[in-house]
């Protein structure tokens, strides 16, 4: 296997002087090509705060972060900007669709966005993603429109959009009845297993842990 | 469509009463942006229509007698100049540049006037009057006396003479009338009230006498030669320009209107700045509105906007979409503004025939280009601020709440 993301040594610390509160306590993480992972952990192990740096939405406060052979630790926020769109896809917990686009354009923002309009076949690509998540029949409604677990699956289409290395969710199923928790799980699974995508699920979930074929603990901002 | 475009569009459409309300709030600026353009350019051409309307817009007088001293400045030596006065002032070789001065484009007439002063004289009744010898029909070529006319025509024969109404009222005279004329020469003719006019301009009114040329060099002891010659152009804001010329072709004097009205022209000028400050009142209301109804719109879709960020938009992306929002309100607010200013102003009739204590608004002077092009300038820049701020929203923040 390929390692697909590397981090070292990782340290994170909100604050200064005495106020300083150190999250990540000298990390260290390699996720493989094609892994589908559990980050568990009680809260403010610092799971969220790994989670952020490891999308590039943060830069740790010091240590190594590679992924796909990239040092994204010295990369400018534009670098990173464009990175996270090509590379890594996200699921959150409160699926954050935005609320005045339909379903269809909310999936193929991350391209849209790349690309500077909406082409037909980032449109084509975007109801092909709807149609597997099973929303073919809700691909104009507007997000707004749209139950908790058919907004969680729009956003599961969305992060898939530009077929990124990397799925990073967070707490995907938290807001979801066991049944829609289920549905999500399996198709997180079916999409890991298909496409070869790796995904990192973070979950309080012990059940949701062990669909996972790999579970990662943090404690105290170590992976234990 | 451009996607930051798209965007922009949607947020706008999504929120259509707070659109609607800040489009209206915009046109409304531009409203008065045009109705200030269109009242004080009216009000400048009523005034200058009624005060500048019956004057010579250029004036060409012979040059000065006057001797010219060949001395430099610094020669160290006193020299007293005396103004010459052996001779009247006069222009002997008009004729010779008529043709050339009437033949310029931008002149619609051109006057030969004799001027001089005397005394008309009824009974014991004496009233002292500027009388002005022209050609027998251009009584009306410079001062519109046939529009103004009271009583009688304007047809001036070698014993005729056209009076202001006050002066007929002084010396109770009326049409049909005999008055007699004594110049400053002593030279005395009996003339027949041929007209009457009222210019509402006193001095025109209670002084001026019009005669014919021919009468007027009786008065007047001149065989030949005129005294100036009065020009009437198209366009009076180009006096200045076009007494240059006259007096670059001709050698003569040549004196634009604008030196006479000093006084008009600083009021138009002071008109025209107030205006200026209230357009600029309005533009800046507009900026100001504009700019904090965006920067609303950045908190309240803070949310998104990092989610967006976190997407793969770009802080310049995010900055488009807001710039745009500023840009599409401008341009509609300006267009709707423009559009109900034009509409408004229509009916209006234009300055030069607006009726006395009418409100001067002139149409053509709405700066409409200009209200739209500053107010869609003035509503990116609006947008500047709120832009920079939405993209300097940290998506971490916003996805964690």
């Amino acid at each position: 296997m390929t390692v697909l993301l590397d981090v070292h040594n990782l340290v994170k610390t909100y604050g200064e002087g005495e106020a300083a509160t150190r999250v990540l306590k000298g990390l260290d993480l390699t996720l493989e090509e094609g892994e589908f992972a559990a980050l568990l952990g009680p809260s403010g192990s610092g799971k969220s705060t790994l989670l952020t740096i490891l999308g590039t939405l943060m830069k740790p406060t010091s240590g190594e972060h590679h992924m796909l052979g990239e040092d994204l630790t010295i990369a400018s926020d534009a670098e990173l900007t464009e990175f996270r769109n090509r590379h890594i896809g996200f699921v959150f917990q409160f699926h954050h669709l935005l609320p005045d686009f339909t379903a269809l354009e909310n999936v193929m923002f991350p391209t849209a966005v790349r690309q500077g309009r909406e082409t037909r076949a980032a449109r084509e690509r975007a109801r092909e993603l709807l149609v597997r998540v099973g929303l073919e029949e809700r691909v104009d409604f507007l997000a707004t429109e749209l139950s908790g677990g058919q907004k969680q699956r729009v956003a599961i289409a969305r992060a898939l959009m530009n077929q990124p290395e990397l799925v990073l969710a967070d707490e995907p199923t938290g807001n979801l009845d066991r049944e829609s928790a289920g549905q999500v799980m399996e198709l997180l699974s079916e999409i890991n297993e298909n496409e070869k995508t790796t995904f990192l699920i973070s979950t309080h979930d012990e059940k949701i842990a062990a669909s996972c074929r790999r579970q990662i603990n943090v404690v105290d901002g170590k992976v234990t | 469509m451009p996607y930051a475009f798209k965007i922009a569009l949607r947020y706008l459409t999504a929120t259509k009463t707070q659109t609607g309300l800040l489009v209206a709030g915009v046109a409304v600026g531009v409203f008065v942006f045009i109705f200030m353009s269109a009242l004080i350019g009216g009000l400048a051409v009523f005034l200058v229509q009624r005060t500048v309307g019956d004057i010579a817009h250029v004036t060409v007088e012979a040059p000065s007698r006057d001797p010219v001293s060949l001395l430099p400045d610094d020669a160290g030596v006193l020299v007293v100049e005396q103004r010459a006065t052996t001779q009247r002032n006069q222009l002997r070789t008009a004729n010779a540049f008529l043709p050339l001065i009437s033949a310029m484009p931008e002149v619609v007439a051109v006057s030969q006037q004799i001027i001089g002063n005397g005394f008309l004289v009824r009974g014991q009744a004496t009233a002292p009057v500027t009388v002005t010898g022209v050609e027998d029909n251009k009584v009306s070529a410079i001062a519109d006396i046939e529009s103004n006319l009271v009583a009688g025509d304007t047809m001036l024969t070698n014993s005729t003479v056209i009076i202001g109404k006050t002066l007929a009222e002084d010396l109770g005279l009326s049409v049909g009338q005999v008055v007699r004329l004594r110049s400053e020469r002593d030279v005395e003719r009996s003339l027949v009230v041929e007209g009457i006019f009222e210019l509402g301009v006193e001095g025109l009114d209670a002084r001026a006498a019009f005669v014919s040329l021919a009468t007027a060099r009786t008065l007047f002891d001149l065989p030949q030669g005129i005294s100036r010659i009065e020009i009437k152009l198209a366009d009076l804001n180009r006096a200045d320009a076009m007494a240059a010329r006259i007096a670059a072709e001709t050698g003569l004097d040549a004196t634009p209107w604008t030196e006479g009205n000093a006084q008009l022209l600083d009021g138009l000028r002071a008109q025209a700045n107030s205006g200026n400050l209230i357009k600029a009142f309005a533009l800046i209301t507009i900026v100001i509105g504009v700019a904090s109804a965006l920067l609303l719109s950045t908190y309240r879709r803070r949310s998104e906007i990092g989610i967006m960020r976190a997407m793969g938009a770009s802080r310049r992306f995010v900055v488009v979409v807001f710039v745009l929002q500023g840009t599409l309100i401008g341009l509609v607010g300006g267009l709707v503004g423009a559009g109900l200013g034009y509409l408004t102003l229509l009916p209006f009739p234009l300055p030069e025939l607006s009726p006395p204590g009418g409100l001067p608004i002139d149409v053509r002077q709405g700066s409409y280009g200009l209200a739209i092009a500053l107010t869609t300038i003035g509503a990116i820049l609006a947008a500047i601020l709120p832009a920079r701020s939405a993209a300097r929203v940290d998506p971490v923040t916003v996805i964690g709440q």
